[in-house]
């Protein structure tokens, strides 16, 4: 029987359009916006100033702290301007704008395609590159990288799992990066289990990319210490904690890092940057990018210069539809929509989901009939409908001794409800304000 | 029968008082009969906008501190202060009056809609997803969080504006809307004399240009009030002007030359006509006194 995570769980239709479509560039924009804050953390600090000519590769911001990633030009020209833009996060935030010229490459990045397998370097040259490249988690969350690989004291890494889940509908970058991009992929799995000095690493891959796992296994052969792990498909497995249960059966108690229970997590995409960062000296300005939806012609994976925006990759995709109703930054189920077609891409979106209208309504909202399909849902065994009302009725104490920090986002419980109630919108806020009480009482 | 029943019940009933009057001298805990006095003046609202557990909390506070001074129960206002402060036989606090003002004017027409939010309709949530359904990212998302917050029913959202109003008569200035409001756009003023108050009713921090292209009644940050005022009650930080209420003596200078109706004035008799140049500017100000 395959193995999956132990709590919870949905189904929803995979809905993969662009599955199976090579990886292809687009041209470079006219402008990019590269905002400096795009992880978790303190937002970078600009280090070029309005009229600077940059290069593919060039720093432009350098990390602001501890939790904090450096951020690089993704094309050759001149600084336009350092202004606000609004990002995916909705609001206004500070970015560089560069108009392109060219497409001139900082001399130490490696271009070429040869592939390059031996690593010499000592774990923490690895980690002081990754950390100069600017690497953040890829899957969506956009953790520093560097900090992951850092464990605090008195705390071993035994395992590292490499996320190829993709368990958001739609989604096909991770899936077309590990068909097309295997080795690239297996070496930077090896060149993070050397960063952290562990001698085993899984790749967890859903069933429902029999060619992905077949492919990988069958190079993993020349690799030392990978494994491959076909999971049964189930969403959220690629959240982190459901990942670490489905693939080594450890339960990460509630408030402690995974790494507490002997596990690293990262990404394939974050393995693949990984490897372009340690081996070809390329910082993260370009990423893949699934852009699909029925509301596109032509769904495809995109490899996108950060920076870009959204409505570039729409146009090459064959354009959006009149009939369109919404674009969504990131899959259909953690996805936010964005605002507008103008907002560049970040290093964490790894998808462009154009809905129909009639796709992107909202059902009206009815009464809580008190049929617990949250709760049966819920990854995290917590109880989706009284952290809602905690929420609505700001009873702030009672969601935090429910563990409403634990909630990991997923949306499973919105999903599930069948009086279409907005449990997530709640609880997130939610989840916020309890935040932001713990923080003050600690400090 | 009868006896024996009455016998025992009377002796358990005499041993218990005894108990009782022996506990109740044992475990006696002393309380300020001031305390109840102060509580009994207090207007029993429970807000909380004095900043303590309700009116016991409160009358404890006043009681126990040394002074009245930084204590006000924003209900009951001066008047209640001034008989705590008799009962106390303490100074009252010079504490002003104050009032909820709504420091944005963007209504539908001023702040056209860029986006479409369908999310829950609260504040707290659609802020946390981004920055509203118009370019402001700034100001009155419209959801009335702050009129749910309100235990005196003095705020409502006018549906023709979309923007909250506060009901003067019924606001204690308890407070509760400014925390309910996610984007600090409530904030608790000098009440004025005659209720007369002039202030900025916007809070936009972009630059000119971009605050005016996503709300025509936007703060721009132009300086011109600024330079008008003669009391240095008006300051400008990050594109945005603020009117100390402390320093303002309501000459009504600032509104008349702001080029875009941010600075608001309440309650004052309309202006002659021949006062000023800009008269059509200056009725349209007046029509607005209750917004």
């Amino acid at each position: 029987m395959l193995k999956t995570f132990r709590i919870g769980g949905i189904h929803p239709p995979g809905n993969k359009l662009s599955a199976g479509k090579k990886i292809t560039s687009i041209p470079v924009p006219r402008q990019v916006i590269i905002p400096l804050g795009q992880h978790i953390g303190a937002p970078a600090q600009a280090v070029v100033k309005k009229g600077d000519q940059v290069k593919a590769g060039t720093l432009l911001g350098e990390s602001g702290g501890f939790v904090s990633a450096n951020i690089h030009s993704s094309v050759s020209g001149k600084v336009n301007k350092i202004d606000n833009a609004v990002d995916a996060s909705g609001y206004k935030r500070p970015a560089i704008y560069i108009d392109a010229e060219g497409d001139e490459w900082e001399d130490t990045i490696d271009r070429s395609e040869t592939l390059v397998r031996e690593c010499s370097i000592s774990s923490q040259e690895i980690i002081d590159k990754i950390a100069q490249a600017g690497i953040v988690g890829l899957g969506g969350a956009t953790f520093p990288t560097q900090v992951k690989l850092t464990p605090p004291a008195g705390l071993r890494p035994e395992i590292l799992i490499i996320n190829g889940v993709e368990c958001e509908p739609y989604l096909t970058s991770d899936h077309s990066l590990m068909i097309e991009k295997g080795e690239q992929v297996l070496t930077g799995v090896t060149i993070l289990m050397k960063a952290i000095s562990v001698d085993k690493a899984v790749i967890g891959i859903e069933n429902n990319k029999p060619d992905a796992i077949i492919h990988l296994k069958d190079l993993a052969k020349r690799y030392t210490g990978i494994e491959i792990t076909p999971l049964k498909v189930q969403y959220p497995q690629g959240g982190e904690k459901q990942l670490i249960d489905a693939v080594v059966r450890r339960q990460v108690k509630s408030g402690a890092l995974p790494i507490s229970v002997g596990a690293v997590v990262h990404n394939v995409g974050t393995a693949y940057a990984v490897y372009e960062a340690v081996q070809k000296n390329k910082p993260l300005i370009e990423r893949v990018v699934t852009v699909t939806g029925k509301g596109v012609a032509n769904p495809s994976n995109f490899m996108v210069r950060i920076g870009t925006p959204v409505r570039d990759l729409i146009e090459a995709a064959g354009g959006m539809s009149e009939n369109t109703g919404k674009i969504i930054g990131g899959g259909p189920m953690m996805g936010k929509a964005l605002t507008s077609a103008d907002i560049p891409v970040t290093k964490g979106s790894s998808g462009i989901l154009v809905f129909s209208k009639e796709e992107s309504l909202r059902k009206p909202v009815h009464n809580c009939i008190r049929c617990a399909k949250c709760v049966q849902v819920c990854p995290m065994g917590l109880n989706p409908t009284l952290l809602m009302n905690a929420t609505e009725f700001a009873n702030w104490e009672l969601a935090e001794k429910n563990y409403i920090v634990d909630c990991i986002e997923c949306g499973s419980c919105s999903f599930t409800c069948p009086a279409c109630r907005p449990l997530l919108d709640y609880i997130r806020s939610g989840k916020g304000k309890v935040m932001g009480i713990i923080r003050a009482r600690k400090s | 029968m009868i006896l024996i029943a009455i016998i025992t019940l009377g002796g358990i009933g005499i041993i218990s008082s005894g108990l009782l009057y022996l506990a109740s001298r044992k475990f006696e805990v002393y309380e300020n009969p001031l305390i109840a006095q102060v509580q009994e003046i207090l207007p029993a609202a429970n807000c909380g906008g004095c900043g303590y557990p309700g009116c016991a909390g409160f009358a404890d506070a006043c009681v126990n501190a040394p002074s009245l001074e930084d204590l006000l129960c924003p209900v009951g206002g001066a008047a209640v202060m001034s008989r705590v402060a008799g009962i106390l036989g303490k100074d009252t606090a010079g504490a002003d009056p104050k009032i909820a003002v709504v420091r944005c004017n963007g209504n539908c027409e001023a702040r056209p809609h860029v986006n479409q939010y369908d999310g829950a309709g609260n504040c707290a949530i659609a802020s946390s997803l981004y920055g509203g359904e118009t370019g402001c990212s700034y100001g009155c998302l419209g959801y009335g969080d702050c009129a749910a917050a309100c235990t005196f029913g003095a705020i409502i959202i006018n549906s023709s504006t979309g923007l909250p109003e506060v009901i003067e008569d019924k606001c204690t200035s308890c407070g509760a809307c400014v925390k309910a409001c996610p984007k600090n756009i409530i904030e608790l003023r000098k009440k004025g004399p005659k209720s007369r108050r002039i202030f900025v009713s916007c809070v936009n921090r972009d630059k000119g240009g971009v605050a005016r292209k996503s709300c025509s009644n936007a703060c721009i940050g132009c300086n011109k009030c600024e330079k008008e005022c003669k009391f240095e009650a008006i300051t400008i930080t990050d594109n945005l002007a603020y009117i100390s209420s402390q320093k303002c003596r309501l000459c009504r200078k600032c509104t008349a030359v702001c080029p875009t109706n941010a600075i608001h004035e309440l309650n004052f008799a309309p202006r002659k006509e021949t006062s000023l140049e800009d008269s059509p500017k200056t009725d349209e100000k007046t029509n607005q006194k209750n917004i």
